[in-house]
């Protein structure tokens, strides 16, 4: 079966430094992977190399998503075949009110697909019923998007793109910063629900802390720049006793 | 060496010379008119056109940009008024009064001059000068440079234009809409002067639209004289949408009494070569002004706003934001000068100025000045021109919206924040239109 995700020997540039240096991850449909790492250790790099980010240059390997040659295609094209990046620092957009952000990216989404375009209403009904399960005011999607929200407002409101645009690999960039535990919990549950068969899961974050409430299948450890350990959820237990301290060295 | 030191005059200088004299007797207006005119366009042979040394046309030369003088439009004639049927149809649907001014004419055929509410005149300016109404000169205010370029020529060539008087406490409820529109296929130039009293208390909105033929070199020098009562509540919107290849230079003259509100917007969005320049003046205690421009630029386009703000009495507050989008190798200026008299005790005013540069070629000049004389006020500036944050964009994308719609997206909301602050809502949602069209025709 062709894996959701298969990424090969990786290599990735920004500014002519190395930062991904021959990472391999190969992420099945229904699964949920950690990766953990240390600072500088390339996490953030391979979520926006996922994405599409535009600077960074990738100098070897591939990425294939569904058999399809990801890096081929543009970031709008990821979205619409199903690649989904929660920011770790979701961006303010003035101007822009949130409801019409969700509005745009949906329909623009399945206009790609070739699917019908949402009505405006049947959008506003599926919106407020997200919403209401990852307790964010209705009156928020009035507002510009992200502009004077809250970090956990922000990560709720990454939360509800999320569920809106039913993405078939989600990656989660350090979803956990900035969170107190009652926002943690909320925007856990949020993903949880969107725990699926069809669907897989990148958690990517500093501390254990996030898989205590979003708990994986398979925790990898990434250090300068590829993947130096992996194993089942109990190896996220021993790198928050131990540190990251070892790989550092092992990478170096 | 004694020659006498006389820059060489340019064709475009000549020619207004020539049509100066060819026209002069037929302008409308006594003999007092004719020498407030004569003394004008004596202003003008002595300075001749403005000119990258003269400060406040630092940016846009004159001289440089008009290559040739047009003679003056004919009044229009059956063909011309059937073409000018639409004019400002920008607004149809919205049931305001239109007010015609046909290659530079007023044309009370299409105009809605029916059931005026009480205490409202209209009359042409043509109409008004002819009985030697001192309505060129009278009230221009020391705010007005008595030498300024732009004005000296249309104080000495204009032809018609509308006065309207609004009696105290009068409240237009219908906004009155002033439709410019310049069908003549050859090149002419219309020189348009028109006047507004709002008395205490009036309350109007008046929305002018200019617009004109693609392909066809006319020129266009329109003035406005407002003089705006103690607690008047005016609105004042001018829509710029010109034909491709024309040079339309607009001056409004704003005198705010105490207590009152205005709001102006200035939408530019069509014009080769466009020239906006306001002199506002609160001269009465405790007035708010907000002045807003919005330009929309594309191709060879040149737009200019240049802003003069005189706060000359006691607790007025004013803003001013002026906003410009910039592709291809178009050429945004803002120059904005608030001056602050001795007496303007505690005047409150900022004044922001940004450009959204969407091409490499793009350009946008901006040049903000305070002159304070008073030792209480809050008053501030800023601007800024930059790209289209790319951060923004790729946030936009990896949502699924391809490049150009996100990119549009950017422009509207940039566009929004002085679209929105209008109270009308039909025109909100006309010049909101007007911004997608202009989106959509980078596809």
């Amino acid at each position: 079966m062709t894996p959701l995700l298969a990424i090969r020997n990786l290599q990735a540039e920004i500014g002519g430094r190395k930062i991904l240096n021959g990472l391999d991850l190969t992420v099945n449909a229904g699964e949920i992977h950690a990766i953990m790492g240390p600072n500088g250790a390339g996490k953030s790099t391979l979520s926006y190399v996922l994405a599409g980010k535009p600077g960074y240059e990738i100098t070897g390997g591939e990425i294939l998503f569904k058999g399809e040659d990801l890096l081929e295609m543009s970031p709008d094209e990821r979205a619409a075949k199903g690649v989904f990046l929660a920011f770790q620092y979701p961006l303010e957009i003035p101007g822009v009110a949130t409801i019409t952000f969700l509005r745009t990216a949906l329909n623009a989404q399945r206009r790609k697909r070739g699917e019908e375009e949402l009505s405006s209403p049947d959008l506003l009904k599926r919106v407020r019923e997200i919403a209401k399960k990852l307790g964010i005011d209705p009156e928020m999607l009035r507002r510009p998007l992200n502009v004077g929200f809250s970090g956990g407002e922000k990560k709720r409101n990454e939360t509800l793109q999320m569920a809106l645009l039913e993405p078939l690999l989600c990656v989660l960039d350090e979803t956990d910063s900035g969170l107190d535990i009652d926002a943690l919990k909320v925007v856990a549950n949020g993903v949880n629900q969107l725990r699926a068969s069809d669907r897989g899961m990148i958690v990517i974050t500093h501390y254990q802390r996030l898989l205590d409430y979003i708990v994986p299948d398979v925790v990898h450890v990434l250090s300068a720049g590829r993947i130096v350990r992996t194993g089942d959820k109990e190896l996220a237990l021993e790198l928050e006793a131990t540190g990251y301290a070892q790989y550092q060295n092992e990478a170096a | 060496m004694n020659a006498e030191i006389r820059p060489s005059r340019t064709r475009a200088e000549l020619g207004l010379v020539d049509v100066y004299n060819t026209s002069r007797q037929g302008l409308p207006g006594g003999s007092e008119t004719a020498a407030v005119r004569a003394a004008a366009f004596n202003h003008f042979v002595l300075a001749g056109l403005p000119h990258a040394r003269i400060e406040s046309w630092k940016y846009t030369d004159l001289r440089r940009l008009m290559r040739d003088a047009k003679p003056l439009a004919a009044r229009p004639d059956e063909t011309a008024i059937e073409r000018a049927r639409d004019a400002g149809a920008v607004l149809a649907g919205l049931g305001f009064r239109r007010l015609a001014i046909v290659d530079g004419s007023f044309v009370p055929e299409l105009s809605d001059l029916a059931d005026l509410e009480g205490g409202v005149f209209v009359r042409s300016m043509a109409e008004a000068l002819a009985l030697d109404e001192p309505l060129l000169s009278q009230g221009l205010g020391p705010m007005v440079p008595a030498d300024d370029p732009a004005l000296v020529l249309n104080t000495a060539l204009a032809g018609d234009g509308v006065v309207i008087t609004v009696s105290p406490d009068v409240t237009i409820e219908r906004p009155i809409h002033l439709a410019f529109i310049n069908t003549s296929a050859t090149p002419a130039a219309m020189v348009t002067r028109s006047l507004i009293v709002a008395g205490r208390g009036a309350r109007a909105a008046f929305i002018e639209t200019h617009e004109g033929r693609d392909r066809s070199d006319y020129q266009v020098n329109t003035a406005l004289q407002l003089v705006v009562g103690d607690e008047a509540r005016i609105d004042h919107v001018k829509i710029t949408r010109e034909g491709d290849a024309a040079i339309h230079v607009a001056t409004l003259l704003a005198n705010i009494g105490a207590r009152a509100s205005f709001n102006q917007l200035g939408f530019t969005v069509g014009g080769a070569v466009v020239r906006n320049q306001l002199f506002v003046r609160l001269a009465g205690e405790g007035t708010v002004a907000n002045l807003r421009g919005l330009s929309l630029l594309a191709d060879l386009q040149h737009a200019d706003n240049t802003l003069v703000v005189e706060h000359a009495a006691a607790g007025c507050q004013s803003r001013e934001i002026f906003k410009a989008v910039v592709d291809d190798a178009a050429r945004a200026v803002f120059q904005g000068k608030i001056t602050v008299r001795q007496q303007a005790q505690k005047t409150d005013a900022k004044m922001m100025s940004r450009a959204l540069l969407l091409s490499d070629e793009a350009e946008a000049d901006g040049k903000p000045e305070l002159e304070i004389f008073a030792d209480d006020v809050q008053c501030g500036h800023g601007a800024t021109t930059g790209a289209l944050d790319e951060q923004l964009k790729f946030y936009l994308m990896a949502r699924g919206i391809p490049a150009r719609q996100a990119e549009a997206l950017l422009v509207q909301a940039f566009a929004a924040e002085v679209v929105e602050a209008i109270e009308h809502e039909g025109i909100r949602d006309a010049l909101m239109d007007a911004t997608l069209g202009w989106l959509g025709r980078r596809g």
